[in-house]
């Protein structure tokens, strides 16, 4: 068997358990606050048009957005938490995800348990009122029973739209089958993509037919079909549910990583030195920027690697540049000062956002530095990563030069270095750590008025890990150990096309060219 | 129209009696304003075509729709006095629709009236035994499924469903409309005797002449919601003053007539 679909099947228990569990208790649910609504929808006109129009609403907003709002929003109320009653809960991963997946599942059956109970013949409903059922008799001995086949259909829909979108749930930090595609998206693994949207097609095509066989053993009155189908999902939810019930207990430490190969070698990095030390560690991967600081600072993840320039301008909303040391050492004051949040040190390379191109074409257009670029940008494409245009770095270096390009658009990282090569991109937004530069030979632009901060790559841990002795025992080995061209080579060993590493096998590879501790 | 019964003040109250009821429909009068006294154990037919408002008169009767003006009684009781559930659970109701519960089997659809009384469960197999044996159909129905069945047993069934808790009043609204003649004319006199059996008081809705006549004690021949006629079947056949009266009555009797002279007439013609 291929090493890579080795590595996928080794992953299943974890994220099938996971995606089981969420889809499960979404769907749940969901259908307990459906149901009901459709009764009453179905008596009342003037409920109706408002919960249909509600759900429809609901469902006309990307999944992808609903999971990503939701983090916010029980950010918010953790906080609240905290004052009124003095501790908070976890606003990453599972709750978050349950709550998007539970309105999402909502709409199938809230319309068909609506159309199912108004669509019940009116003579059995005559029947049920002129026999001297009361309004909750007929509800439950005739309309719910002749309603059931449409509100389990509905139910069906729910869930298949729930396993799908529940691969979502990965970037606001729940584990799923969408590990599979994030991280293979990531590091163009295409047989982890592959895998993981096979994963989701049969988790979700499995339950449609047992849900099927339900339902229909409900239209043909046919008790044997609804056990089997019952049977199957309980049995089918029991198997995948188990490794949770067999993993022991909860995780000691948890390593974040946001949403890139570098990011996943740290985070396997760290977690193989402590795993080292005896710990037991989680991971939680493909977080986006500023959830990645905020989950650390409310404690939901341990320790996870950022860099300088990025938390000083997004975090600390500075745009000065007073130099690589002094933002390193104002940095670790103030977001100790602010938010509890200890900076253990730099690991000793820099991921530096760069403007980079084609030798051919800048040689071409007469393009060595930033200056350069300002006077030729006007017929030139920017491919920016999906975070750069939106972050205040991009506006520092757009109004310090002047640029103003005559197209800009965001990739996935790797799909932006693609535009590179492809001609769609003249110039891309790349990071100086990137295999890709030195592999293909890119030309880094000069950035003469030092518009781009410096990006020192840090481990950062949460406050409530900051005198945790084991935790910083096991990771300042790390602190100026990595040579930029180590990381480099690690980073390109998980990007490459040929002989592509899993993240794990880099970090051990990375672990042994480590430079020898500075004390 | 006057009713028949004029009732000397210690008699008993009539079954069913509506005082000055009307209904209606959109600012449209559809029934009354309409008095009506029918005494136990009469079998009455109420006659008219559609929109004679004979229907809602017969919901009107179990609280299926509730009166613009007027009273309703039963047992000589305002129906408002109690919840109307409950009042339905006293009255048999056979529907025109039949509305047999799809998803019950035939047993389950009997037992319906007397789960809601909350029999215990041998007393309520033992009455849905015999309640098949009552409207004649044969016990291996019970574990069917209402669509398994012919119309004639499905009405049968709709029958024995609504004698089940064993009610005093039957309400039947066209109960027999939808089957062929010769069906429908044993299961009309099969009810019919068990309607004298029982000691029944028996409403009856229907749009044709010659079952009214044939089944009922008293025929009451409704019109835009007004009588127009309240007799026997004999005497109404014999003569009525209104005009729409004796020609409704005129094509039975014509019928009758030429069925007589044939069945006089030599048999090899």
């Amino acid at each position: 068997m291929d090493e890579r679909v080795a590595a996928a099947w080794a992953l299943l228990p974890g994220y099938l358990s996971q995606h089981v569990l969420l889809s499960v208790c979404a769907l749940g649910i969901g259908f307990a606050i459906s149901l009901p609504l459709a009764v009453v929808a179905s008596r009342s006109p003037a409920v109706r048009w408002p919960a249909l129009l509600g759900a429809s609403l609901i469902q006309t907003i990307p999944s992808l957005a609903l999971l990503a709002l939701f983090y916010p929003l029980l950010l918010a109320l953790s906080a609240l938490a905290v004052r009124w009653f003095g501790h908070g809960f976890q606003a990453l991963g599972f709750a978050p995800s349950l709550m998007a997946l539970t309105l999402y599942s909502m709409l199938p059956i809230l319309r068909n348990g609506t159309a199912g109970i108004l669509g019940v013949d009116p003579a059995a409903v005559e029947a049920a009122r002129g026999m001297g059922m009361t309004d909750t008799q007929r509800l439950l001995r005739v309309e719910l029973p002749l309603a059931a086949p449409f509100i389990m259909a509905g139910v069906r829909t729910a869930a298949v739209w729930t396993i799908g979108a529940a691969t979502l749930s990965t970037p606001v930090g729940q584990t799923s089958l969408g590990n599979y595609i994030f991280a293979g998206l990531q590091t163009e693994n295409w047989v982890y993509v592959l895998f993981g949207c096979a994963a989701a097609a049969i988790l979700a095509l499995s339950a449609d037919q047992l849900l099927g066989l339900i339902e229909s053993g409900l239209a043909r009155r046919a008790p044997w079909r609804m056990w089997a189908g019952a049977l199957g999902l309980i049995v089918g939810a029991a198997v995948a549910l188990s490794p949770l019930v067999a993993a022991p207990g909860r995780e000691t430490y948890v390593i974040g990583a946001k949403n890139f190969s570098e990011q996943y070698i740290l985070a396997e990095l760290m977690a193989s030195r402590l795993e080292a030390a005896g710990a037991r560690v989680g991971r939680k991967e493909d977080l986006g920027s500023a959830t990645a600081y905020r989950a650390l600072a409310a404690g939901e993840i341990d320790a996870y690697v950022d860099y300088s320039g990025t938390l000083w301008t997004n975090v600390l909303k500075r745009n000065d540049n007073p130099g690589r040391a002094a933002v390193l050492a104002q940095l670790t004051a103030e977001l100790r000062r602010r938010d509890g949040v200890l900076v253990l040190g730099p690991l000793g390379f820099e991921n530096a956002y760069a403007l980079t191109m084609r030798p051919d074409r800048a040689r071409a257009l007469g393009i060595a530095s930033i200056d350069d670029l300002a006077r030729r940008a006007g017929a030139l494409k920017l491919g920016a990563d999906l975070e750069f245009l939106s972050r205040p770095e991009w506006a520092e270096i757009r109004d310090a030069y002047g640029l103003k390009f005559a197209r800009l658009t965001s990739y996935q990282p790797t799909f932006m270095y693609r535009a590179l090569e492809g001609g769609e991109a003249d110039v891309i937004s790349a990071f100086s750590s990137d295999g890709r530069i030195a592999a293909d030979h890119l030309l880094v632009l000069a950035d003469p008025r030092h518009a781009i901060p410096p990006y020192d790559a840090v481990i950062l841990i949460s406050p409530k890990r900051a005198h945790d002795r084991r935790l910083t025992a096991a990771l300042s080995p790390l602190i100026g150990a990595i040579p930029v061209a180590a990381m480099r080579a690690a980073n390109f060993s998980v990007d490459r096309d040929q002989a592509k590493q899993t993240p794990a096998a880099a970090a051990r590879a990375l672990a042994a060219k480590l430079r020898a501790p500075a004390h | 129209m006057t009713t028949e019964s004029a009732e000397a003040p210690d008699a008993p109250p009539a079954a069913i009696e509506l005082a000055g009821v009307a209904k209606d429909y959109a600012g449209q009068r559809a029934v009354g304003p309409l008095s009506l006294s029918i005494p136990r154990g009469q079998f009455c037919a109420l006659l008219g075509g559609s929109g004679s408002g004979k229907t809602t008169t017969l919901k009107l009767i179990n609280a299926l729709i509730a009166p613009d003006a007027g009273e309703v009684r039963i047992d000589g009781a305002p129906i408002g006095a109690e919840p109307a559930h409950l009042l339905r659970r006293r009255i048999g109701y056979v529907f025109q629709e039949v509305g047999l519960f799809p998803h019950m089997t035939v047993a389950q659809n009997i037992a319906v009236g007397p789960r809601l009384a909350l029999w215990e469960t041998p007393r309520i197999a033992a009455r849905t035994a015999e309640l098949l044996d009552l409207v004649a159909l044969p016990a291996s129905v019970a574990t069917r499924l209402p669509a398994q069945l012919s119309g004639g047993q499905r009405q049968r069934v709709g029958v024995a469903r609504a004698l089940a808790a064993g009610p005093a009043i039957m309400l039947m609204d066209e109960p027999f409309g939808a089957l062929d003649p010769v069906t429908r004319d044993s299961l009309g006199g099969d009810y019919r005797a068990l309607h004298d059996q029982l000691g029944l008081t028996t409403v009856m809705v229907t749009h044709d002449v010659m079952e009214a006549l044939l089944l009922a004690d008293r025929i009451v021949v409704l019109d835009h919601g007004r009588i127009l006629a309240d007799g026997t079947p004999s005497a109404l056949l014999a003569d009525h003053p209104d005009p729409v009266v004796r020609a409704l009555m005129e094509t039975p009797r014509r019928q009758a007539e030429r069925v007589g002279a044939l069945a006089r007439a030599p048999a090899h013609g």
